[in-house]
């Protein structure tokens, strides 16, 4: 029989206080954090590779919503700066044109009148060759008065439309007409295309989620045997877990660094032709960067996704993991 | 610290490892478990470490009855017990330190209690000067002691072994044994998996004798006092 009063008192066994114990949980994260950092870099091949990918995946949706984000800047320009015709009732007298220009250019909206006269726009129109005999052979100008109204810059599509209505209930005015119809095409396909770029965003998401989870869970089987011996040590699940789940974690946010760096390149290979194009076209208009806020969402939503897929793989696998 | 009321365990697909065993091992003893290969010393052991469940019966160990521990507390479970193994368990890419602190890394320690009970623990097994090699640079007679540290580094009341010398000489086997009784001095309850009869003889501590699932002989805890 064991005597009771043997040495016991010396390995009495004694866990760490609770301040200790919190102070280690923050330290345990802190640690596993650079240390699933300093796995990714003894592999650096096999790891530059998915964060390749990963990289590829995330820029590819992001690219394409600097692109349509890009043309919704420029075709909002379109709409607004539409310079649209109101045509006087034939017969009307040009007095009655300046007057009723004179009192457009009070409006608020408006920022420029122009009147061509019946005489001007025939002129105009019979520098057009063929058309000169034929309308030399007209006995009076069919043509009325018009007024070109540009409004002011700024204003959206619904607000240039009621500036337009509201011409169309003058004395004397016979047609307002309003070309925006090309530009609601173009809204339209620059729709289609944000929609393509959503989708895209959540399939390449998708693909971040499981080529992550796929490199976890080869990790996993790659480190079977610590896991057992860990486990068997009195490693918790949640233990066992953390340095996975950084791991994943990294994967995604050098992924998302990646696809910043691939981002940006892309647009300074654009930017120059694009100001070339512009510029052909009269306008200065320059490409748009994400800026800080979309690139922190890249970089967050690469955290995000590997953080996720780190979670399902080790949902999944760790637990068929025991010792045996 | 160790009773076994009625345990059996079979495997699925196979045979009785295990047929209605009473057991009982106070606190303070050195037992040793021996008999042939296929014995039942190995599922003994994991009835005791929750590494299997018993089919019939209860097991309690350190006052707590094993079926009532559930999947998630088995760790904490395991944390009131040090485990020694045949091959080691070591981790390979982590020093002999890490190795040894990684139990109380688990449970939360400082790292000035980490490297305190480290070097208390390497210092015992005599192992203080090698903390930053590598296990595998390590004779395996100094390994097995790096998983002997390892196992008491937490102070555990409880050491269970399976075949803790069966890769070492006698000699090796005889230093490692001498380790576990001064363990056992200080209070350690002890129970070892062997088939070293030579050396079970010769340290006449307490033996149970297992053959195909039964206990088939106990010289009984004559020998507890050191």
């Amino acid at each position: 029989m064991p005597s009771p009063d043997r040495r016991t008192g010396e390995l009495r066994r004694t866990g760490p206080g609770l301040l200790a114990r919190v102070r280690g949980y923050f330290r345990l994260h802190v640690q596993n954090l650079l240390g699933a950092l300093g796995r990714l870099a003894r592999q650096p091949v096999a790891s530059l590779l998915t964060v390749a990918v990963i990289g590829i995946a995330l820029a590819l949706p992001a690219g394409l919503d600097v692109l349509v984000s890009n043309a919704r800047t420029l075709s909002a320009g379109w709409a607004s700066a539409v310079d649209f015709s109101v045509y006087l009732e034939p017969g009307q007298p040009l007095a009655r044109a300046e007057t009723l220009a004179a009192e457009a250019r009070g409006r608020p909206g408006v920022i420029a009148v122009e009147v061509i006269s019946a005489e001007e726009a025939l002129a105009q129109l019979s520098r057009f060759a063929g058309l000169e005999a034929a309308l030399e052979a007209l006995e009076e100008n069919p043509l009325p008065h018009t007024l070109v109204v540009r409004p002011r810059p700024g204003l959206s599509a619904e607000e240039v439309g009621a500036l337009a209505a509201g011409f169309e209930q003058l004395e004397g005015i016979d047609l307002v007409q309003l070309d925006t119809a090309w530009v609601e095409r173009f809204l339209a396909i620059v729709d289609i295309a944000r929609r393509a770029s959503g989708l895209t965003l959540m399939l390449l998401g998708f693909a971040v989620i499981v080529i992550v989870g796929n490199t976890i869970r080869l990790d996993i089987e790659n480190r079977r045997s610590e896991i057992e011996v860990v486990k068997l040590i009195g490693g918790s699940d949640g233990f066992i877990r953390r340095p996975f789940l950084y791991g994943g974690l990294w994967y995604g946010v050098i992924g998302g660094l990646l696809a910043v760096v691939f981002n940006a390149t892309a647009l300074l290979a654009l930017s120059g032709p694009v100001q070339r194009l512009a510029g052909l076209y009269g306008t200065d208009f320059a490409l748009q960067g994400p800026g800080f806020a979309g690139l922190g969402m890249l970089v967050g939503g690469g955290a995000l996704l590997g953080w996720l897929g780190a979670w399902v793989a080790t949902s999944r696998h760790l637990r068929n993991i025991e010792p045996t | 610290m160790i009773r076994f009321e009625a345990v059996g365990k079979r495997y699925p697909g196979g045979g009785e490892a295990l047929a209605t065993l009473d057991l009982e091992i106070a606190a303070g003893e050195f037992v040793f478990l021996t008999g042939p290969s296929g014995a039942g010393k190995s599922t003994l052991l994991k009835l005791v470490s929750l590494i299997e469940r018993p089919s019939r019966g209860q097991v309690v160990v350190n006052g707590q009855n094993t079926r009532r521990v559930s999947r998630r507390r088995i760790p904490h479970f395991r944390r009131g017990l040090g485990m020694v193994f045949q091959d080691h368990k070591l981790l390979a890419d982590r020093s002999v330190f890490e190795n040894v602190a990684l139990p109380l890394l688990i449970a939360g320690f400082s790292q000035r209690d980490i490297n305190r009970r480290v070097r208390a623990a390497l210092d015992l097994v005599g192992l203080v000067d090698k903390a930053p090699r590598l296990p595998l640079t390590l004779s395996t007679g100094e390994q097995q002691r790096v998983g002997i540290a390892r196992a008491v580094v937490s102070k555990p009341p409880l050491l269970i072994a399976d075949e803790p010398t069966g890769n070492l000489d006698p000699a090796l086997s005889l230093e490692i044994m001498r380790l576990f009784e001064r363990f056992n001095e200080l209070g350690v309850t002890l129970l070892i998996a062997t088939h070293d009869i030579d050396l079970v003889t010769r340290l006449g501590h307490r033996r149970l004798e297992l053959v195909e699932g039964r206990l088939i002989g106990d010289t009984g805890s004559s020998d507890a006092i050191a």
